[in-house]
């Protein structure tokens, strides 16, 4: 059995088609492993090393809690982007906090770099092993501690899949808001990892705004508290810069999140436009007229068709879809929706679709959420990218990945959580003609260089992780990433805790901070700073 | 009191020279009686026109080894303890434009000197707010209030600053200036800074500017009160409420031991939502009596907090006390006992667990009640925290007892400023 097959793609980034990964594979494995050049500690080591190393972690986790035999190994080379892959010296599958302490005070001493994963589903490749490390999978700690409904609280261990933690609230109308579309799958820590997000962000914040508290394995193994069940615990928000840190600042093993009471009603409503600009103009008149609704997500014409092949959601075929989630009191919801309606028709909606039942929400969901994976029903290979906007830059920004796109020669379908500028444009390609999948890559890059020009991020839910370590030095300058390794190198000082991964290089911790001096670009006046 | 000469005898002549070289002489002057902060007298007050000049002076502060104390508008100066050392008092009164108010995309950015009050304004000229109910808003500026993480009943829907604040740009003690996050509402690309610099009292470097996301102004707001018999019996209503499908923006518990206790409610939306659920909780009470009250509810937090015009000389105490909701009612009781009848107490809880407490009383009186209060919170996980120190507290952390993270947190506060130049001694474990 090839392993790799059995490895849990869903949220499958860089996905491939029904083509097979062969090629991609090749190019990966010849030229796309990261190279870890300047993380400390990477002496030569001889397998009788390893071996030795083995034996004392086995103790820790036991025998089934090791894996060090290649085939098995070959799961984790990846994590949701393919297309980097490292095969890790060892896996260790851990029970409980005190077997997280042991095993990170066994790299701690031996300067071995560790990795976390939760379930493997992350599209920056941010659970990507390093070479010669380790990596430390979260999957058995999968416990829902503690809920506390008169103060709407949960506490988990960082296996727990995400939409478990709502299933287990639910009798009692309570749920867990963030909800990446991969939330039958990914695991709580890794949300805490990167900072998850999910369509309904919009109006219920990110991961970050529903984690309260943390238990945390330093990378000395040390155990710290951070944040708590009560609110503002004295002291830095150092949870606060935990969250979204993609594993560089330690492993979190126990996690108190806010659970939130259903809303009285949620109404969903679709609108089909002639084009994005129309829709667009909609999004922008509602969120002028003063209403936060729950969700606004937006598909292009070629996002449709794909989400029509896959699922058969019965979309309007049109130039754009809109589709708009209130929720709250009954009496607020039917209100504004009203409100929403009269603003879609405004800007030229033909046709309107309010969802008369869970079912048909449900359904217009289903569309919406499988939108990247349907992409596999019109191109054979494709990228997905994940920039943000100010939102009033959508039209133009728009109008540059279209001229993007015809230059290149290569469609690009576009999803949206448009409410909050967070785009996901789908690069399509084949990678069996020569030089589309280089051309697909540049296209993607350039797409990101449109967002930094219109003031916005590299990245808004999927995360820096390995894929986008570079393009950190467009978006910030030398001080601002200067200043984020400060915080890294209080944390873990060697460094072990996923190394290379988020900053473009790594900084040596031993160095007394100082003012920082100007990079010859700088002094070039190609970048500026203050 | 000699504080001045002292901390006077720290500043060379050479540096003076050289600050007033950087802003202009016009804006450096010696400090006056009322600059003391928690009693402890700088020498100078610098008042930078640019982040530039800021830098500049932090990084001359840094080098000489002189302690440096950022004021906005000097309204919670008082938080925290005492600074170990004060030189110069860095102001940022100058830096307090509104830089720029992208409405469409429900976004601000502004100097960290602007006042909250200026800058509501600003924002309402377009039916925006920054959705924070901060103290003394129109002192209050926008780097104080984010450094000291002040917001009030409205945190229970809109989340606190930490929640709203999207992007920062800080000046470090060295002069290194960096930005992190920026002008969009969802972005993931590298550690959340603007997290870690509020709340953190000023102690890792200056807030320069921020950016904010906002909400709109509500169309229309309602507030309900309701008195309650007992303590016991608000909390149930107010966890009552939090169960219910009521989409509130804020809920708050008064009591003071000497008049009834209230419950109050705030709806904000339309006019068919609000009215909508002030008829939904008419049944969700029984004998208790329902009204509907002014927007000046919602001052309780500040009456607790100001110095009032009938305090006179009076000795009070201000403590923010953190709970879970479900202890509120233990709390109020636990407070209600060590006052001992002899403090006189009045607190004001939100619906988040957070609470405001002011105690009246004598020197000896005030500590003796809020020491064993502090270990029953401390005990069940909570925090009490002291925001204003009545006579004979001087020796009484604020911030209470330290936890598993606090060297972790000395480590940042070292990478930040190793040379301790920021607010030195004001923050937890002394840093």
């Amino acid at each position: 059995v090839d392993a790799r097959k059995l490895q849990p793609q869903a949220g499958a980034s860089h996905a491939s088609g029904p083509q097979g990964q062969s090629i991609r594979e090749a190019a990966a494995k010849s030229d796309k492993v990261p190279s870890d050049a300047g993380t400390p500690a990477q002496a030569v080591r001889d397998a009788a090393f390893y071996l030795r190393i083995f034996d004392e972690l086995r103790e820790i986790v036991g025998p089934r809690g090791l894996i060090t035999s290649r085939e098995e190994l070959h799961t984790y080379e990846c994590d949701g982007l393919t297309n980097f892959r490292v095969l890790p010296r060892a896996v260790l599958l851990p029970k409980s906090t005190e077997q997280v302490q042991k095993i990170v005070r066994v790299c701690h001493r031996e300067k071995i770099p560790f990795v976390a994963r939760g379930a493997g589903t992350g599209l920056s490749g941010g659970a990507l092993p390093v070479e010669n490390g380790v990596v430390i999978s979260l999957a058995r700690m999968n416990r829902i501690l503690e809920v506390d409904f008169a103060n709407a609280r949960a506490v988990v261990e960082p296996g727990v899949i995400n939409l478990d933690v709502t299933a287990r609230v639910a009798s009692q109308e309570y749920f867990y808001a963030p909800d990446p579309s991969s939330q039958s799958v990914c695991s709580i820590g890794g949300n805490v990892a990167e900072n998850s997000g999910g369509a309904h962000c919009l109006k219920y914040g990110f991961t970050t705004t529903h984690v309260l508290g943390l238990e945390v394995v330093l990378a000395d193994g040390s155990l710290v508290h951070l944040g708590g069940k009560t609110l503002d615990a004295p002291g830095y928000d150092l949870m606060g810069v935990f969250v979204g840190s993609e594993g560089t600042l330690g492993i979190a093993t126990k996690i108190i999140l806010r659970i939130v009471k259903r809303p009285e009603c949620v109404q969903t409503l679709l609108a089909a436009f002639p084009s994005t600009n129309e829709a667009g103009a909609a999004v922008s008149d509602t969120i002028a007229a003063g209403m936060l609704p729950a969700a606004i997500e937006m598909m292009d014409n070629l996002a449709i068709q794909a989400a029509e092949a896959a699922v058969h959601a019965n979309y309007p075929d049109c130039g754009a879809l809109l589709l708009v989630e209130l929720d709250g009191p009954m009496a607020e919801v039917a209100a504004l929706m009203a409100h929403v309606d009269e603003i879609c028709r405004k800007n030229g909606a033909w046709e309107i679709r309010v969802a008369q039942s869970d079912a048909e929400r449900a359904l217009v969901w289903k569309g919406r959420k499988a939108a990247f994976a349907a992409m596999g029903r019109i191109s054979p290979n494709y990228i997905v990218q994940d920039g943000v906007i100010p939102r009033t830059e959508l039209p133009n920004v728009m109008r540059e990945i279209g001229r993007l796109s015809r230059e290149a020669g290569l469609r690009v379908a576009n999803v949206f959580h448009a409410g909050d500028g967070n785009l996901h444009p789908l690069v399509l390609y084949d990678r069996r003609i020569a030089g589309q999948e280089e051309a697909a890559e540049g296209l993607s890059g350039k797409i990101l260089e449109l967002c930094i020009a219109a003031g916005g991020s590299i990245t808004g839910e999927h995360g820096v992780g390995e894929d986008k370590k570079k393009m950190m030095s467009k978006m910030y300058s030398e001080p601002d990433l200067e200043t984020m390794q400060r915080v890294r190198c209080a944390f873990d000082p060697l460094q072990l805790s996923n190394p290379s991964k988020v900053f473009p290089r790594p900084r040596l911790c031993g160095e007394k901070p100082g003012e920082y001096v100007a990079h010859p670009v700088e002094t070039a006046g190609i970048a500026e700073r203050y | 009191m000699d504080a001045s000469v002292s901390a006077k005898a720290n500043l060379s002549s050479t540096f003076e020279a050289d600050v007033r070289e950087i802003v202009t002489a016009k804006y450096v002057r010696t400090t006056a009686a009322s600059d003391a902060v928690c009693g402890v007298l700088a020498s100078l007050v610098v008042e930078p026109g640019t982040e530039q000049e800021l830098a500049k002076v932090l990084k001359l502060a840094n080098t000489a080894g002189l302690a440096v104390i950022p004021r906005g508008g000097g309204t919670k100066l008082e938080w925290g303890n005492a600074p170990a050392r004060a030189d110069v008092i860095l102001s940022m009164a100058r830096l307090n434009r509104v830089l720029e108010h992208a409405w469409a995309d429900l976004t601000v950015s502004v100097e960290a000197g602007c006042t909250i009050g200026n800058l509501q304004e600003t924002l309402a000229k377009h039916g925006q707010r920054l959705a924070l109910d901060a103290l003394w808003a129109e002192r209050a500026t926008v780097g104080g209030v984010l450094s000291t993480n002040d917001s009030g009943a409205m945190r229970l829907r809109f989340g606190s600053l930490r929640d709203l604040v999207i992007g920062v740009t800080v000046a470090l003690a060295d002069g290194t200036v960096a930005s992190s996050g920026g002008r969009v509402v969802k972005n993931v690309a590298g550690y959340d800074l603007p997290k870690l610099i509020t709340g953190a009292m000023g102690t890792l470097g200056l807030i320069t500017r921020a950016f904010f996301r906002l909400h709109p102004v509500p169309r229309y707001t309602r507030t309900v009160s309701c008195v309650t018999g007992s303590v016991r019996e608000a909390q149930e209503l107010m966890l009552g409420i939090q169960n219910s499908k009521l989409a509130h923006s804020g809920l708050q518990i008064c009591c003071d031991g000497e008049t009834r206790t209230r419950v109050d409610t705030l709806f904000e939306g339309t006019e068919e939502g609000c009215t909508a659920q002030t008829v939904q909780m008419k049944f969700m009470m029984s004998e208790a009596t329902l009204g509907d009250a002014g927007s000046e509810v919602w001052n309780a937090r500040e009456e607790i907090c100001s110095v009032g015009a009938q305090d006179g000389e009076g000795n009070f105490a201000v403590a923010k006390i953190c709970l879970l909701p479900a202890q509120i009612a233990d709390g109020v009781d636990r407070i209600r006992e060590f006052a001992a009848e002899r403090v006189r107490w009045r607190v004001v809880f939100e619906a988040t667990g957070i609470g405001w407490m002011r105690l009246d009383g004598t020197s000896a009186e005030i500590p003796a009640a809020l020491i064993p209060l502090r270990e029953w919170v401390e005990e069940r996980g909570g925090s009490v925290v002291i925001l204003r120190r009545a006579l004979g507290m001087s020796e009484m952390d604020a911030w209470g007892a330290s936890r598993d993270g606090l060297e972790l947190m000395r480590a940042v506060k070292r990478q930040f400023d190793p040379m301790g130049t920021l607010n030195r001694g004001r923050f937890v474990g002394g840093i």
